[in-house]
């Protein structure tokens, strides 16, 4: 885990120092809100539905025990009671008062956290695999170079007035378990032939109105030179982005215009130039980094098998569990979404459970995941009958890790300022509709956004809903064969939209339809793939 | 009708303009008719409100102003998910009068 030096700590206390006397100047009158919305933006706080918001950032989506107290904390005493874990591994938080967010953010300091560059057309906080540092896939672990990227990006003088906001996503490994491509830039980290360490870099991927693959621009910028080569990234991206159209202001747009080929030629043209400034952090600040993402102490010899004789546990320890590295661990998913319940929200009490559970079980780690989860990486296998039951007495013990319950869902019109329907709704019934055949029809990535900004990721959903507003009234939109992981595709929209029960049955028509012409082995998107959409259609509007 | 809404400043919670003065109920929204610019212009300034903005109402059948847009109609009340953290955590049947 990184802990802040001097220099991290005085710049997130000097920030926290400068936004309260922000908000004091806004309180007494001497900023209008015309001047105040940008620097409240940068600091996190928006205004929504129904009060001020405040995203918290979570860096690449590690936190330890203490900073989860914390979060949970801050549910209790600012907000009423809970918080919400979003798409880009972050927290949010519903119902906070102005006057009291400087509070919140010197709270936040305490633990080494912020909510700078959570919002505005900056470089936002990277995310990561959320199994990083645990994964037995990895080549290495991917979080210090996220953090070097967070620390290189944070007040970057040339990129804190992008074309627009600028996402990254850094992950080590074959699986993508973090939507790389669906990022502006995304870094795969790959070893060469003889064994060095680089990454391939993938840019103008994205979500959103367009969605795009991100094409890979570089296969291989060695690893002492990949800060110079984002940098070269960000600076042609920064030169010709359109600045004039906020909807083409994206860099997936400018590399779709120029064609991959001609951005990276200049790409390489800045790059070289770059190369001969040596801004490249030292390698020692890398290393220093490093250090603190030293695989925490192991025990050896423990016993690799799980007692599987509870028939609940064993049905939770197959879907919740992933491989690990060390032998005789596993790393473990929370699920937060029980079936009727809020994607992603977890009450103050659960964060502060979760926060106990992984000082006692996994070395005082956690990760937020982009699927709105909580992972405790590091638990011993033996350990697992005795946490599940902790999890289970606490409503976190939901076997439904990427099945059909398991669903994406951003806040939508219940809480969202920029909504045009609403997601959580639409997903508490299709969860409470599939739960009874979740297990049967197996891995199903749904995902839901309220509205075309794909917060929920639709786009990228096995089965993805797009709530969209019809003269007045809430619509939903349905598209199929969307994936984010390795085998990335943009989903396809079906035909005409449905309104909230509509769109409730139509999923489970295309699931019934699935059960029905299913393969041996065959996940959804699988099936999808072989038969293609219209048989779909035809259950859907025939 | 046209009623102006907007959040308090400081706590920013969703308010009301009532013909004198700001509520959390919509039930006390008055109709502004063409004065809504001049009235946000002024409470803006004075702080009393941020954001302010107005919009088309109609009168339910009990007298309560009913937002046009579902969006408002949220804004009123609370989100329909949390029944618990609306104005009206005991009505069961507050949710026909949002969707
Ligand atoms: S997708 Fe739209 S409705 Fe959902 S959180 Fe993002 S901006 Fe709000």
């Amino acid at each position: 885990m990184y802990i802040y030096d001097e220099f991290d700590q005085a710049m997130v206390d000097a920030r926290v120092a400068e936004f309260r006397d922000q908000v004091d100047r806004r309180l007494a009158g001497k900023l209008s809100e015309d001047q105040f919305k940008p620097l409240r933006l940068m600091n996190g706080l928006y205004l929504q539905l129904h009060a001020y918001m405040l995203r918290v950032a979570v860096p690449y989506g590690t936190l330890n025990s203490a900073q989860m107290r914390l979060l949970g904390d801050i549910a209790d005493k600012y907000d009423r009671g809970y918080g919400h874990f979003t798409t880009r591994q972050n927290i949010q938080y519903n119902w906070i008062r102005l006057e009291d967010a400087p509070d919140i953010l010197a709270d936040l300091a305490r633990v080494g956290m912020h909510a700078i560059q959570t919002s505005g057309n900056c470089i936002r906080n990277t995310t990561s695999d959320h199994f990083a540092g645990a994964a037995a896939d990895e080549v290495v672990d991917p979080r210090p170079y996220a953090e070097l990227i967070r620390q290189w990006s944070s007040f970057h003088p040339e990129f804190s007035y992008l074309p627009r906001k600028f996402k990254m996503a850094v992950i080590a490994s074959q699986r993508d378990r973090a939507a790389m491509r669906l990022h502006d830039i995304g870094i795969r980290l790959v070893r060469n032939s003889a064994g060095e360490l680089g990454g391939e870099f993938y840019v103008g991927g994205g979500m959103g109105r367009t969605p795009m693959i991100a094409p890979l621009i570089r296969d291989f910028v060695p690893i002492d030179q990949f800060i110079t080569y984002a940098e070269a990234c960000l600076r042609v991206y920064n030169r010709h982005g359109r600045r004039d159209n906020k909807y083409k202001a994206r860099i997936k747009i400018l590399v779709h215009e120029l064609g991959a080929e001609e951005y990276a030629r200049q790409v390489e043209e800045e790059f070289a130039h770059l190369l001969t400034l040596g801004i490249e952090p030292p390698a020692r600040e890398l290393e220093r980094i490093a250090a603190q993402f030293a695989p925490p102490p192991f025990a050896s010899g423990l016993p690799d098998t799980i007692d599987r004789s509870d028939p609940a546990f064993a049905l939770w320890a197959a879907r919740n569990l992933q491989p690990h590295k060390a032998p005789g661990y596993t790393a473990l998913t929370i699920s937060l979404k029980p079936t009727g319940g809020i994607p992603g929200d977890a009450s103050a009490d659960q964060i502060r459970l979760m926060a106990d559970l992984a000082e006692r079980y996994s070395f005082d780690e956690l990760r937020v995941t982009h699927a709105q989860n909580i992972v405790l990486p590091h638990v011993r296998k033996a350990d697992l009958p005795a946490l599940w039951r902790e999890l289970v007495d606490a409503g976190l013990g939901s076997p439904n890790l990427d099945l059909a319950g398991d669903i994406i869902a951003c806040p939508g019109l219940d809480y969202c300022s920029l909504a045009n329907a609403r997601s959580i709704p639409v997903a508490q019934q299709i969860g409470e509709r599939l739960a009874g055949k979740e297990q049967d029809i197996g891995e199903l990535k749904l995902k839901i956004s309220g509205c075309i900004n794909a917060c929920g990721h639709h786009h990228a959903g096995h089965i993805g809903i797009l709530g969209v507003d019809k003269k007045g009234v809430e619509n939903y939109q349905l598209l199929l064969g969307g994936s984010e992981a390795e085998d990335v595709s943009l989903g396809k929209i079906t035909g005409p939209g449905f309104d909230e029960a509509g769109v409730v049955d139509a999923v489970e028509k295309v699931t019934d339809l699935y059960l029905a012409r299913r393969e041996d082995g065959e996940r959804f998107l699988d099936t999808y793939r072989r038969i293609g959409v219209e048989p779909f259609k035809e259950v859907l509007y025939g | 009708m046209r009623i102006l809404t907007g959040n308090d400043l400081k706590a920013g919670a969703v308010v009301w303009w009532t013909g004198y003065d700001w509520s959390r109920h919509v039930e006390d929204a008055a109709d502004v008719g063409d004065q809504a610019d001049a009235i946000a212009a002024r409470e803006e300034a004075a702080r009393r409100v941020n954001a302010p903005y107005a919009i088309e109402a109609t009168r339910d059948a009990g007298g309560t102003p009913r937002p046009a847009h579902i969006k408002d109609r949220i804004r009123a009340l609370g989100p329909t998910v949390r029944p618990d953290l609306t104005l009206k955590p005991a009505d069961p049947a507050v949710g026909n009068w949002v969707i």
